[in-house]
């Protein structure tokens, strides 16, 4: 059921396969790209600064001489691979959390589940200066904190899943033969949820490139001369008045990334609701969207 | 209502409260001391810094302490900015900030919901396609990618608008205009969706039926029954906002509280960073607060549930 949501989701219509094509091609890049340019991405041109797009430098180079392509590629890498790891984290944290709620019911799944509807309730930016301040010094554990803090949905819908699950006869079955509660939540229980987990944990991506870009983009995150879109972005917007390239190419790849995840996303979770009878007032949709 | 009233305040309260308790401990977990600088102090001078921030006391005590001062209104003195105490630097950029913020939400709101009305009442036709497709993109263009490209265009390339600080009346039309560009895309299909829902509804018929011009229909029948997800949307809307001015003051270089939340950030300056987060949360929570009190007066099968 979920394979078949998911080919529907992807590859249904036009827009859909336009948007997977696209980012395959950005992932690609984002993996290969630097191999085709013989720049490194901190290595300067002293001949061609802030010079535009030309054959030697495909997407121009910034304020100091530094090839946008393998920068651009490299803010790819950099960003997707934040959304990855994140998206795991989020995964790794959520998925206990709602099962353990959903699987012991009564007091305990109220607990929690107030946990996570506080932490909602919580600007999301508050969360984030947050914890720059507290992970200051060290921007990869703040993405990871990222993680910790996009978990919260993936919990509220493992609880979901996990109550469905509990009156299924197999777990009842398991009970009988004496198997100890965290032995059915890791062997019965976990592994059922898994599956749509993961599909749902796809969802935050968006955001969480989203994120990273604004906390670099504010100075926060990635540190020269590593860099991401968000970092690109902050530079382009430093020198777009005599450069607009430079603001344009990585805020180009960020909007069709995002404006595709988000696309990708929205498909799968009307395809995902229709199938587990899930759903969500608009408001709230709305919210997720912004 | 009143109880209603009184119930979701004290909510309120509690939530505010349970905001600065994790908040204020969090703080405490940070690593490295407010006075860690590039030479170390001598131990004198720390301990009698350590005094004047009430740093020598209990975790407790200066727990209590803090409330104590919250419950006054004092925020405390700025760990990195000597001569200033966090109060005045909020009375700096708060008015900055809300002018922002404010008509942003005014933009969002009344563009936002035209739009929407538009569309819903042809849904399918060219027109209501065209616009949601404009919107569409509206949400997808992060605000730190809009902002610096209606400078480049507006302020740069035309020269028609200041690229940024404050001063006249110009310097308040760019930055409002790019954090409300997503949110306006946002309501604006809220708006859209809710209205197609109402039309469908059966009591459209009977106020066909009575022989209503197809204008008072809109107004008394249409309008407030599918304004109210969007009325639930102005909360989460306004938080965004408060947050999405972070970015706009740091591009067009406003000196609004998001930058001070930035600075205090970037130099751990904790009591700063603390004010402006209680700051924030009261902001937000006072307008979640409005929110529902404004829905629940709008629709009275939710007074009825509490």
């Amino acid at each position: 059921m979920i394979r078949s949501a998911i080919t529907r989701a992807l590859f249904d219509t036009r827009l859909a396969r336009t948007c997977c094509l696209v980012l395959g091609v950005i992932v690609l890049l984002a993996w290969l790209g630097p191999l085709f340019s013989g720049w490194e991405f901190d290595e300067i041109d002293w001949d061609a600064i802030e010079s535009p797009p030309s054959v030697e430098h495909w997407f121009g180079t910034d304020f100091i001489g530094r090839d946008l392509f393998v920068r651009s590629m490299l803010g790819a890498r950099v960003s997707l691979g934040i959304a990855v790891v994140a998206t795991l984290v989020s995964v790794l944290v959520g998925i206990p959390w709602g099962a353990v709620a959903g699987y012991l019911g009564g007091r305990t799944d109220q607990l929690m589940m107030r946990i996570v509807d506080m932490l909602y309730a919580l600007p999301f930016v508050l969360v984030v200066i947050l914890l720059v301040v507290i992970f200051g010094r060290n921007p990869y554990l703040l993405f990871m904190a990222l993680g910790a803090i996009f978990w919260l949905d993936i919990a509220r819908i493992v609880r979901g899943q996990t109550l469905r699950l509990r009156a299924q006869p197999f777990i009842g079955a398991a009970r009988l033969l004496g198997v100890s509660t965290a032995g059915i939540v890791r062997r019965h229980i976990v592994p059922n949820v898994f599956g749509p987990a993961l599909v749902y944990a796809t969802l935050t991506i968006p955001g969480v490139i989203l994120a990273e870009s604004f906390i670099s983009f504010l100075g926060l995150g990635i540190q020269e001369p590593d860099t991401s879109w968000g970092v690109l972005i902050a530079d382009g917007t430093q020198s777009m008045e005599s450069a607009p390239w430079t603001l344009i190419f990585p805020g180009a790849m960020l909007a069709m990334t995002i404006w595709c995840t988000n696309m990708l996303g929205d498909r799968l979770r009307d395809q995902m609701e229709a199938g587990a009878g899930y759903t969500r007032n608009s408001a709230e949709r709305a919210r997720r969207r912004t | 209502m009143v109880r209603y009233l009184l119930i979701r305040t004290g909510l309120t309260l509690l939530t505010f409260w349970l905001i600065v308790t994790v908040v204020f401990f969090l703080m405490r977990l940070a690593p490295g001391g407010p006075f860690d600088g590039e030479r170390r102090l001598p131990p004198e001078v720390e301990t009698n810094l350590r005094a004047a921030y009430n740093l020598d006391k209990s975790l407790p005590q200066q727990y209590i302490d803090y409330l104590g001062m919250l419950v006054r209104g004092d925020l405390g003195p700025s760990f990195r900015q000597k001569d200033f105490s966090v109060n005045e630097l909020v009375a700096i950029g708060l008015p900055v900030s809300l002018t922002i913020g404010g008509l942003a939400l005014i933009i969002a709101t009344t563009v936002g919901i035209a739009v929407g009305l538009r569309a819903g009442l042809s849904p399918g036709s060219r027109k209501d396609i065209a616009l949601m497709g404009l919107t569409n993109i509206g949400i997808a263009l992060p605000t730190i990618i809009v902002a610096p490209l209606l400078v480049l265009v507006f302020g740069v390339t035309l020269g028609w608008l200041p690229t940024g600080g404050v001063g006249s009346f110009s310097h308040y039309i760019l930055p409002p205009i790019a954090l409300a560009l997503p949110f306006t895309a946002a309501i604006a299909r809220l708006t859209r969706g809710s209205v197609v829902e109402t039309l469908s509804q059966p009591h459209l018929k009977t106020a066909r039926a009575k022989g209503l011009t197809e204008r008072l229909i809109i107004r008394r029948h249409i309008f407030p029954i599918a304004l109210l997800p969007v009325v639930s949307y102005l909360g989460p809307a306004a938080t965004s906002l408060l947050t999405g001015s972070v970015v706009i003051e740091q591009v067009f270089e406003l000196p609004g509280i998001g930058r001070y939340f930035v600075q205090g950030a970037l130099n751990r300056d904790y009591t700063l960073v603390m004010g402006v987060v209680v700051v924030y949360a009261a902001l937000i929570l006072m307008f979640n607060l409005l929110v529902d009190l404004a829905y629940a007066w709008m629709d009275p099968r939710i007074r009825l549930q509490e």
